[in-house]
């Protein structure tokens, strides 16, 4: 069977998510009162020919060495399903 | 002297990077980013400012993977030169070539406005038709302009006189106000701020084109 990949793209904790606090700050303006940080991400869906699920999620991670995510900033978790 | 410019789909600053180095006494090849080998007998090599492929995934992200940066990496391992201004600079970080990353303004806003610039230093072929210490002022046109790096690096650039440019009044956020930084070498530069944009007289200030005489100063010597 085929499998799915699913890629959470985070920023690094530390670094700073001006889109996120914009956000939490947003929520505030409409009332959430009690949002004490907002961290903004990706989600990355990738449909893989592979039905191996250890080679799938090692070839994920290295997408994710190499493009997916700027590992300058950002960490990422792989999940095959 | 010979210069090749980039173009990516979504590059709006090639031409005038192009003009910029004609201006200067370059000749000047123009590449197209499915290209995989430059031009014989470029010295440098100008990655300009856009958006390329729509700023898609991260800016400069997928341009970075781009079949003309294979060559344009083997360009800079020979001790090429390489200019990256505004996307150009987002590419270099994206390829490695230049470390760091640009992210998101602080301010969250695109801000397109001159902004003063000090040279924080004249020892590179760039920089060297100015004095260090000097207050410059080029365009800014970025969203994506908040240069960041690990606390190591930064103090590295710093250490090793790699900090080409900095903000007078930091507009985006930039850790230690910097706005352009140089590779190892020397011969890469990535800025934020477009020389390209202040290089004609016709078109109002005209501090940068002292970056590109500069340059071809060095190579006309050589």
């Amino acid at each position: 069977m085929a499998l799915k990949a699913t890629v959470h793209v985070m920023l690094k904790d530390g670094v700073l998510d001006p889109q996120g606090d914009a956000v939490r700050h947003a929520l505030g303006t409409l009332g959430f009162s009690g949002v004490q940080a907002v961290r903004q991400g990706k989600v990355i869906e990738l449909d893989l020919a592979a039905t191996d699920r250890a080679a799938a999620e090692a070839e994920v991670r290295a997408m994710c060495e190499r493009l997916l995510a700027n590992t300058v900033i950002e960490k990422f978790s792989v999940t095959i399903a | 002297m010979k210069a090749a410019v980039v173009t990516f789909p979504g590059s709006n600053c090639d031409r005038d990077l192009a003009v910029a180095f004609e201006r200067a006494g370059f000749d000047v090849a123009r590449v197209w980013h499915k290209d995989t080998d430059l031009p014989a007998g470029v010295d440098v090599v100008g990655i300009p400012g856009g958006f390329s492929h729509g700023d898609y995934l991260r800016c400069g992200a997928i341009a970075a993977r781009a079949p003309v940066m294979a060559a344009v990496a083997r360009h800079a391992d020979r001790g090429g030169f390489v200019l990256g201004i505004c996307n150009g600079f987002q590419v270099l970080t994206e390829a490695g070539l230049l470390p760091g990353a640009l992210m998101r303004n602080a301010g969250l806003k695109f801000i397109c406005k001159p902004v003063a610039l000090r040279v924080a230093t004249a020892d590179s072929a760039f920089t060297r038709g100015y004095a260090a210490g000097q207050v410059v002022t080029y365009p800014v046109a970025h969203h994506d302009g908040n240069y960041q790096a690990d606390p190591e690096t930064l103090a590295a650039l710093a250490a090793e006189d790699r900090i080409a440019f900095t903000y007078v009044e930091n507009p985006n956020g930039a850790a230690r106000d910097i706005a352009g930084v140089l590779s190892a070498n020397r011969r890469v530069l990535g800025l934020m701020p477009h020389p390209e944009r202040a290089a004609d007289p016709a078109l109002g200030p005209t501090d940068g084109a002292a970056m590109f005489r500069a340059l071809g100063g060095i190579l006309a010597q050589a």
